[in-house]
């Protein structure tokens, strides 16, 4: 995969309306299948993600397909991401697969569902460093979803139906 | 008016209880042991047919339980080095009891005659245990597959000393730099302290 793609995703990907507060996760690599791409990464370069203040808020769902009570909530995820403008609220769903289930179950996954929220995949097997970093809280279990706004920053380690996810929402917004 | 008013406070009361049922269920569900505390024994079925309760292991120090499933990607990637702990620490006295947390309604992978199957499959040399009725796990907290609770055996019972993840590398057991588990199990053999007692780790929530 040439970096050329690796960073025009990035830059596409992450970069504010305004161009004010341009953040750049740098990805360890890209998955890219059927005309899905998946940036990848660890810990370290995910972590400016959770902490970007340019006054959008951002819905962040942990989750993997492999787990039943994420694949069920995420239709709503994917709804509060088509009902609200992009320039107020992103959805970014960090999927938690297995690397080596990213070609087999993620992106055929993506393709059915078609799923239209932006994707990343964390790939950082060091998970007792990085856990409590997301939430001092956060068991480790999934699905987790941060909803935030600038310094405004809610936790949450459970699953939502549709109107307790737009609710939680409308707190931050 | 006044019904009115009596009509709101009676809303807002049961709007309270409500919420407030809603926080004593979740946190039953989550708190679980802590450690130094005694956990609990059980007398639980075994892919033989046979009921396995820890009571039954006279001779040993303690234990290794590690709720884990079939379904989970992670408990599958664990499942060899599940295995290389009973070896290593069963004739050190702290064999390794696994329980399937899962109710097999929830996940149809994890019934009992599946995980027979993958026992056989997989060659397990330790107990594989079904929670049935899904009452053991909540008691230790158990949140997600694999999670892993060593226990030492007392005069108190069997007290908790460690809780949390095999290693540090879900991936890749040559990469992992901290062994949590074989280190407490070592710790605890010198009767030294637990370097690290509690480690968190992604897994597969559990379903009752």
């Amino acid at each position: 995969m040439s970096r050329w793609i690796i960073y025009s995703f990035l830059i596409i990907a992450f970069a504010s309306c305004k161009g004010e507060q341009t953040v750049a996760l740098d990805a360890t690599n890209v998955f890219e299948s059927k005309g899905v791409e998946i940036p990848v990464y660890d810990f370290e370069s995910f972590k400016p993600l959770l902490t970007i203040g340019d006054g959008k808020t951002r819905v962040i769902n942990f989750w993997a397909t492999w787990c039943k009570p994420c694949v069920v909530e995420l239709p709503y995820f994917e709804l509060i991401n088509s009902k609200y403008p992009e320039d107020k609220v992103e959805v970014i769903l960090v999927s938690l697969d297995l690397p080596n289930q990213v070609e087999s179950k993620l992106i055929p996954f993506i393709k059915k569902q078609k799923i239209q929220s932006k994707v990343v995949l964390l790939d950082d097997p060091d998970a007792n460093n990085w856990i409590p970093k997301v939430n001092k809280n956060w068991s480790g279990s999934i699905p987790a979803t941060i909803i935030y706004k600038n310094g405004t920053v809610n936790f949450y380690e459970r699953s939502f139906t549709y109107n307790e996810l737009e609710k939680e929402l409308k707190k931050v917004l | 008016m006044k019904t009115l008013k009596i009509l709101v406070a009676v809303a807002f009361v049961i709007a309270v209880s409500a919420f407030a049922l809603n926080k004593v269920s979740v946190n039953k569900i989550i708190k679980g042991y802590s450690i130094g505390d005694v956990a609990t024994d059980f007398k639980l079925k075994n892919i033989d047919e046979s009921y396995v309760s820890l009571a039954d292991y006279k001779e040993a120090k303690g234990f290794i339980i590690i709720f884990t499933c079939n379904h989970c990607p992670y408990s599958v990637a664990y499942e060899d080095r599940i295995i290389e702990l009973n070896t290593k620490f069963k004739p050190l006295g702290y064999p390794v009891i696994a329980i399937n947390p899962n109710n097999p309604k929830s996940y149809p992978e994890d019934s009992f005659d599946n995980m027979k199957i993958r026992a056989k499959e997989k060659g397990f040399t330790f107990p594989y245990l079904l929670d049935d009725g899904q009452s053991i796990y909540p008691q230790y907290g158990a949140t997600k597959t694999p999670h892993v609770y060593v226990v030492e055996k007392t005069i108190k019972g069997n007290v908790v000393k460690y809780i949390g993840a095999i290693d540090n590398n879900y991936k890749d057991a040559n990469a992992a730099t901290k062994k949590y588990v074989e280190e407490a199990v070592y710790a605890l053999l010198k009767g030294e302290k637990v370097p690290v007692q509690i480690t968190k780790a992604i897994g597969c929530s559990v379903k009752a």
